[in-house]
């Protein structure tokens, strides 16, 4: 719709950046952004403007404020993984898949906040402080948590956005931009889109490119997409996806964007329920919104049944050990060598090497890394990771079986519950709460399946509950045809936010204006 | 979905159990057996991973993530192959062997904080991290 009234005349490109930059500025209580790049948003802006006057867009996203989380490499702006190993660091390069929105014309507002390097489920373990989730601050969430006596408490309601792409997804969940770029390796995209009420796709593993992608585990990251609405995922989609010479594992072959088609016939389809995924901490709420979904699909004629995957169990256990393996070497580059943090210590390579990471990482990544090299020691090697590689196979094997069974579509919760308020959320440690929180997104990144979260409904407490529609490989097409469909079916309420300001004395800002 | 109205009080109550309960269900599979990771493999690990603990609290979140991973023995994987990749069943892309960009020195040695015309400046190699003891002395030197 902005991209017909930018096309129509009724706004301008420059306009708009400027409104989405007020935008942005007027929710920093959330802590969304990092980097903001100001004043090379509104030049972006301006150039798109003037290829509007032409009548010479560059495409549907021409002018469209967009953010990327900040473990994408973006030229000229920060990249910092929120993490002190990063942090100064400018890349000399776009990754790939800034650079195809950087060319059809998107405006880069700026780079949005996550977990340390991508490692979390609650965008709360980055060094420039947690991400608050927008709808905290939402007349829903609000009719429905009357605030204590005074004023400080209502600070300490908040809750988290989920992670580890939480900046992105509250950027768009807060209107300050149309569609942002996460990462999912565990569920990152899927699990902040969620708690935020808005839409978060997980393309089919090879189906983006990674490169510039500031890798985690390269075999199950992909560049995930944020948007408000599943139409707007495919016009995304269809922009980005695509053979990158520079990323080895995405695969050959054209890429057809495409339209999603506004009516389907839903009884041709056959959707499955797995069965395993009603695991013991899932809410009341969610298991009665996903049983109000199962029926929404049966009165509508689809065929819906009950399936097994049986070794989900297994997959966050395996998703540990591969995770911390891959992890462990990936983060083996940085060294203070080449770019990045480098400690003051000059007696040797090797300890000016470990004073760095020391002073570079926090506990979360170092444990991280430190686990995955004892899985990768000699002795452990055929125990952990190759039994986890193993076990990985029979995750995938799983899938394959039920869609060759005739099953079209998995739907599955995202979540276990609705957005956790920050302090019972930080009780207890990074760690447990990934592996309680990632268990229902988690499999999917090991088969490298598609999968998108919808927003469903609102929970007891005014907060956005998702639902999770998994696919074939590569059949995005259809997975995202369905997930419009339900879409339209529940009509999720349009959050309503309120001013933020009141409560910006309180908190610190450190957005950063890049030039 | 309506329900009864809560009470604030008893809605924090609900939220709390709702969120630690999970935890419960996520213990490890035994219990018992306390998994001794002997401190020379600690140390090892410091040494290959150029990463330090720290404190106990490090070495416990090890013990506990070796516990966590124990539950993958419960699988029986006879004759299974591990799996590399999802897309192992694709050939890999290989491109010609032409040069098609680099050229960057400057660019990439802007990002260094210790260079020397185009090199990238190190401390002296070839000596090993010493032992835990002898650190701190080490360290001193510097």
């Amino acid at each position: 719709q902005v991209s017909a009234a930018l096309r129509e005349g009724r706004v301008g490109a420059g306009e708009l950046c400027q409104r989405c930059l007020a935008r942005v500025r007027g929710t920093g209580l959330l802590n969304a952004y990092i980097s903001v790049a100001e004043d090379a948003a509104l030049l972006e802006a301006e150039e798109a403007e003037k290829r509007y006057r032409r009548g010479q867009p560059l495409g549907v996203l021409d002018g469209i404020p967009v953010a990327v989380k900040d473990n994408f490499n973006t030229a000229g702006i920060e990249t910092t993984c929120a993490s002190n190993m990063l942090k100064g660091y400018i890349s000399p390069y776009n990754a790939t898949v800034v650079q195809k929105l950087l060319d059809q014309g998107a405006v880069l507002l700026g780079k949005t906040n996550l977990d340390e390097f991508a490692m979390g489920s609650g965008s709360t373990d980055g060094v420039f402080g947690p991400v608050r989730n927008p709808w905290s601050y939402s007349r829903q969430y609000k009719e429905k948590n009357p605030s204590k006596s005074h004023s400080e408490n209502e600070d300490s309601e908040w809750v988290i956005t989920g992670g580890s792409s939480g900046g992105s997804a509250a950027a768009i969940s807060s209107f300050t931009c149309f569609a942002a770029l996460g990462s999912d390796t565990g569920g990152s995209t899927r699990n902040p889109a969620a708690h935020c009420g808005v839409v978060g796709l997980k393309p089919t593993y090879g189906l983006i490119s990674r490169h510039g992608l500031i890798p985690l585990v390269n075999s199950m990251d992909v560049p995930g997409i944020l948007t408000r609405c599943v139409d707007d995922a495919a016009v995304v989609l269809g922009l980005l996806a695509g053979h990158d010479p520079k990323d080895s594992t995405t695969i050959q072959g054209a890429f057809k964007p495409f339209e999603i088609p506004d009516s389907i016939d839903v009884r041709k389809l056959c959707i499955g329920i797995p069965k395993e995924y009603h695991v013991p901490g899932l809410s009341s709420e969610i298991q009665a919104l996903w049983s109000k979904a199962t029926d929404l699909f049966k009165d509508a004629g689809a065929k819906v049944i009950e399936v097994s995957l049986p070794h989900t169990s297994y997959s966050i256990v395996c998703y540990h050990v591969l995770c911390t393996a891959e992890v462990a070497s990936n983060m083996a580059r940085f060294d203070g060598l080449e770019y990045g943090h480098r400690a003051a210590m000059k007696q040797s390579t090797e300890s000016m090497y470990a004073a760095t990471r020391r002073e570079g990482f926090n506990d979360v990544v170092r444990g991280r890394i430190l686990s995955g090299n004892y899985f990768l020691l000699k002795e452990n090697y055929e125990k952990y990771f190759v039994k986890a590689q193993k076990v990985r196979r029979l995750i995938a094997n799983d899938f394959v079986k039920v869609f060759g069974s005739g099953v079209d579509i998995l739907l599955t919760p995202t979540t276990l519950s609705d957005a956790a308020p920050y302090v019972e959320f930080i009780k207890e440690d990074n760690r447990t709460r990934s592996a309680q929180d990632d268990i229902l997104t988690q499999a999917a990144n090991m088969a490298g399946l598609p999968a998108i979260s919808v927003p469903a409904a609102l929970s007891k407490r005014g907060l956005p509950l998702g639902l999770q529609f998994i696919g074939r490989s590569f059949q995005e097409k259809q997975l995202l045809t369905v997930a419009k469909w339900f879409e339209k079916q529940v009509k999720f309420p349009v959050i309503q936010l309120e001013d933020m300001k009141r409560h910006d004395c309180n908190v610190f800002q450190h957005q950063k204006s890049v030039s | 979905m309506s329900s009864p109205p809560i009470s604030p009080s008893q809605q924090s109550l609900s939220l709390q159990n709702n969120f630690t309960c999970v935890s419960a269900v996520y213990k490890p599979a035994h219990e018992n057996k306390e998994e001794q990771v002997p401190a020379a493999v600690l140390e090892h690990l410091e040494r290959l991973a150029l990463v330090d603990f720290r404190d106990a609290e490090g070495v416990q979140r090890l013990r506990e993530a070796v516990r966590f991973a124990e539950r993958l023995h419960e699988v029986d994987t006879e004759g299974v192959e591990p799996m590399d990749s999802v897309l192992e069943d694709r050939c890999l892309y290989l491109r010609e062997d032409d040069v098609t960009e680099g050229n960057c020195t400057k660019e990439l040695l802007k990002n260094a904080r210790e260079k020397i015309e185009e090199y990238f400046v190190a401390p002296p190699g070839n000596i090993p991290l010493p032992k835990l003891e002898e650190r701190e002395t080490f360290e001193q030197q510097s």
